[in-house]
């Protein structure tokens, strides 16, 4: 898992490098960067989430394809954000919670006993409905909190870091003169791209989002959806979204949740997303998916 | 009662019937006049002080802040050992109190399981509701036999040719003093910690979470920073209450004007020397100068006060605090 970067080079100079499962990119409107990343598959067997007695979750087998967007989309309830947080363990921390079964992250059971949640989080990236910057910490530090968890203190490789992922995440124009101002003095978008910033720091195999432009204006949301795209090719990507538009616009794969009788959500069907949203399987989906209900 | 009955335009006659509001002048006359009595009695307050206090003032001059020798026989007064007990016992007393309560708030809220969280959190809050003279009893009897050969001693012993821990051992002194005053300055700054520690962001320490961080990391990067502001008003509550806590202090502290850098040595407190000496005060400088101790513990309180308040806000304003001190 390398990263190339060139950071002064025009486009043109940038030329990428084709590499079998990873598609070379250009940053959109910051065509400065390219990267290739081998990214992981996450194989979600039997998955069974719960808050307290309640099932949330039933049955949930799917497998998220590596260097791809996969979104995750059903109506309110239905257990959209408890999946994407089984797969980097957040769910437990909720008290009251957990959750049963298998996720595969590149064949490693990540439920599997002795393994160390917080190991998994290091590969697992999150990003989240409401940005949540650390608003004390100076934005260089935002970007470079997980490395300095992790123990990273060298302070040329930091910086190279900070600058790569606040390149890639869109942002390194608009915060490069204030690297060291205070992260929540950002406005709500950048501080989104802070966020997708950090995550992407420590170089995850895959990254969540758990509806990351719903609380951004239509501006803002454009260029996380852009960002998106650009990241695809290094990162294999999960994202939450109650916006069907959103799912049909970043993802390659369509996964629809929907509540049972129970109140337990689960899985109706998943599969390309042009053909979930123009030829679907099942009835329930295309009941959704052209406003019939949720 | 059932709609039907109403007809259209019904409830506006019923409220136009209500349209001359006399609560509101009269509402609002009284809760000027509640607070033109705080004004009112911190300026009467102010005013006698100081009044009272213009005799020893002038006898005294501004040498009363910095003598050492306070002996009414022969009308010498000096402040400074009072300065310096209150001072150094209450600044002690908060730092072991802060460590202490941030602690047990951050233990409350991050870790202890709700069924221990509820009996401790409240348990905490009653050291608050003990009236301060069973402090004083129980750090006479209790608390300082029991420093004098449990700790003192030994230290004493070992660390004696340090000047902290050289004097005499006995028990009752500066030493006992701060562990009272910390005790009961604890359930304060554990209390508004532990609320203020609780308002933090559950999105903040997912965020800490999401990146790998264990509990502890969680709290370091998530919530201490986040909360900070607010743990600082903690200890500055804590710390007014240090500053004036009269009784449980006069108890243990030995009440001897000395400055002695020891743990061990005996001290007295502002407070202290006001409560224990105005009955003995029989001539009118004595009982000005103690009067003028008084003014200058309000202005102690004042001075901690907007230092606090700056401190504070700075925090709260200048969000960046690596940025600040780089």
């Amino acid at each position: 898992m390398t990263l190339m970067t060139d950071q002064t080079a025009n486009p043109a100079a940038a030329a990428p490098v084709p590499v079998p499962g990873a598609r070379a990119i250009e940053v959109a409107d910051r065509a400065d960067v390219s990267v290739e990343h081998a990214a992981v598959a996450v194989e979600i067997e039997h998955l069974d989430a719960f808050h307290g007695s309640h099932r949330v979750l039933r049955d949930i087998t799917l497998t998220v394809q590596p260097n791809s967007v996969t979104a995750i989309i059903g109506p309110s309830g239905c257990g959209k954000s408890t999946l994407i947080r089984c797969l980097n363990r957040m769910h437990e921390v909720t008290p009251g919670a957990r959750a049963q079964g298998r996720i595969l992250l590149d064949g490693q059971d990540i439920y599997a006993p002795g393994v160390n949640p917080v190991v998994i989080r290091q590969r697992i990236g999150m990003v989240f409905q409401r940005p949540n910057p650390f608003p004390t910490m100076s934005i260089y530090d935002n970007v470079v909190a997980g490395l300095k968890l992790a123990g990273v203190r060298d302070r040329a490789l930091l910086d190279e870091v900070a600058e790569r992922s606040l390149r890639r995440a869109a942002l390194w124009d608009e915060v490069r003169d204030k690297l060291h101002a205070p992260g929540g003095a950002l406005s709500g978008g950048q501080q989104q791209r802070l966020c997708i910033a950090r995550a992407i720091a420590v170089e995850p195999d895959v990254i969540l989002m758990d509806e990351p432009a719903s609380a951004l204006d239509p501006i803002s949301t454009l260029r996380i959806e852009e960002l998106i795209d650009a990241l695809r090719a290094s990162y294999t990507i999960v994202i939450v979204t109650h916006n069907m538009q959103q799912a049909a616009r970043v993802s390659d794969r369509t996964a629809f949740l929907t509540v049972g009788d129970d109140r337990a959500g689960y899985l109706v069907e998943e599969g390309p997303t042009p053909q979930m949203f123009t030829n679907p399987r099942r009835q329930l989906t295309e009941d959704y998916i052209s406003g019939r209900f949720g | 009662m059932t709609a039907a009955e109403f007809e259209p335009g019904q409830v506006q006659r019923v409220l136009a019937r209500h349209r001359p509001r006399r609560g509101e002048p009269i509402f609002r006359g009284l809760v000027v006049l509640a607070s033109l009595t705080v004004l009112l009695v911190i300026a009467g307050l102010i005013l006698v002080i100081a009044s009272q206090s213009i005799e020893g003032i002038r006898h005294n001059g501004v040498a009363f802040l910095w003598g050492t020798t306070w002996d009414p026989v022969h009308s010498i007064f000096g402040a400074l050992p009072f300065i310096y007990g209150t001072l150094l016992t209450s600044f002690t007393a908060l730092v072991l109190a802060m460590l202490i309560g941030v602690g047990v708030a951050l233990f409350l809220v991050e870790m202890a399981p709700p069924w221990l969280a509820g009996p401790l959190g409240f348990m905490t809050e009653m050291l608050a509701a003990i009236p301060s003279v069973v402090y004083g009893l129980w750090g006479i009897f209790v608390l300082a036999p029991w420093l004098r050969d449990f700790v003192e001693m030994p230290l004493h012993d070992t660390l004696g040719w340090l000047p902290f821990f050289s004097g005499n051992p006995i028990g009752i002194g500066n030493f006992a003093a701060v562990v009272v005053l910390t005790i009961m300055i604890l359930p304060t700054v554990a209390a508004v910690s532990r609320d203020v520690i609780r308002a933090v962001p559950l999105a903040q320490r997912e965020a800490a979470l999401a990146l790998g961080a264990t509990r502890w990391e969680t709290i370091r990067i998530g919530v201490l920073p986040y909360a900070r502001s607010g743990i600082l008003g903690a200890g500055i509550l804590g710390l007014a209450r240090g500053v004036g806590e009269t009784m449980a202090v006069t108890m243990v502290i030995g009440n001897a004007p000395t400055i002695s850098l020891s743990f061990f040595s005996q001290g007295y407190t502002m407070a202290s020397v006001i409560a224990n000496e105005f009955t003995e005060a029989t001539t009118d400088l004595y009982r000005s100068s103690l009067i003028e101790i008084g003014l200058l513990l309000l202005v102690v309180t004042l001075l901690i006060n907007a230092a606090a308040r700056l401190l504070v806000w700075r925090a709260s304003y200048s969000a960046g605090s690596r940025s600040l001190l780089a």
